[in-house]
């Protein structure tokens, strides 16, 4: 039984991780190389050898050799050109199947289906627990901005994640007038006790980029979330109906 | 006697579904991780730009 499901988040996590890598490629990575473009200029400690940064010219190609050079910069890392694009869009089919596994759980411990019909409503409530929650105090982050402790920023956003899932679940299973306050507690919880706040004044990249950046990953997110969803919809409908039986 | 032996395939299939769910939240939490959030260098540098891209924290 849970080879069937496995099978159906693989399926999953590679067609939305394809379409994440493509468009990651086109409208995210090239914004990214930008911001690491800034980085380097920014910061005195980097190479000297890296372009001025000029907004109009993404950087590519040669003056992006040491694309990796901020903070953990040790240890094999994928040379700019197809061994990044390609690793991208693996770790993006990995965070795919990643994801898609954990949708399929909830459907699992919750015995609620994942169809063809509800499948894409499935990845958008994905979208707006593990995207959209999260990005109210976090924004998706370009390279060099300012951020706050690392480890205190993760926990936030596994914990807003945890709860905004459980808020969405008790909306879309209960109508106790009751259950519907603690959801609506547990959505905005974690924005009244507030995400971890990046210290002011320190960003080096500029913020028209990081407007772009924010809204093409959120919109990217939302497409890869229908895909995971739908994907999973698919295939669970045609192998494992009958795992919901009881 | 039908009725039982009923009950008691429908609660074995319920509680393998659990299991299987289980299983499932393991592993998606652990592909994840690895792919988000662990703070190994190699791990970091190829998931680098999809990092960024979900949104995860990063850096």
């Amino acid at each position: 039984m849970i080879g069937r499901v496995i099978l159906a988040v693989l399926l999953a996590g590679i067609a939305a991780g394809l379409v994440m890598g493509a468009i990651q490629h086109v409208r995210l990575t090239p914004l990214i190389l930008e911001a690491e473009a800034f980085e380097r200029a920014g910061d005195p400690a980097s190479h000297s050898h890296a372009a001025t940064p000029d907004a109009g010219t993404p950087t590519t190609g040669q003056t992006e050799s040491d694309g990796h050079d901020h903070d953990h910069g040790e240890g094999w890392a994928p040379e700019d050109g197809w061994q990044r694009t390609l690793a991208t869009t693996a770790s993006a089919a990995m965070t795919g199947a990643g994801f898609a596994a954990m949708l399929a759980a909830v459907s699992l411990l919750v015995g609620l289906p994942i169809t063809r019909q509800n499948g894409v409503m499935w990845g958008l409530c994905g979208f707006l627990a593990v995207t959209l929650a999260p990005a109210v105090g976090l924004p998706p982050e370009l390279p060099g901005m300012a951020a706050a402790d690392l480890f205190a920023r993760q926990v936030w956003w596994v914990g807003t994640i945890a709860a905004t899932a459980a808020g969405i679940y008790l909306i879309a299973t209960q109508t106790r007038l009751w259950t519907l306050v603690l959801a609506a507690v547990l959505i905005m919880a974690p924005h009244v006790i507030g995400a971890p706040m990046a210290p002011h004044g320190e960003a080096m990249v500029p913020a028209e980029l990081v407007a772009r950046f924010v809204a093409n990953s959120i919109a990217a997110n939302a497409i890869f979330w229908c895909i995971i969803g739908l994907f999973l919809g698919l295939v669970l409908d045609r192998t494992a109906k009958d795992i919901y039986a009881t | 006697m039908t009725a039982r032996t009923i009950s008691s395939t429908t609660s074995l299939t319920a509680s393998r579904r659990i299991a299987a769910g289980f299983a499932l939240l393991f592993i998606g939490a652990t592909l994840t991780f690895a792919v988000g959030l662990s703070s190994m260098a190699v791990a970091h540098n190829a998931a680098h730009d999809t990092r960024h891209a979900i949104g995860f924290p990063c850096h």
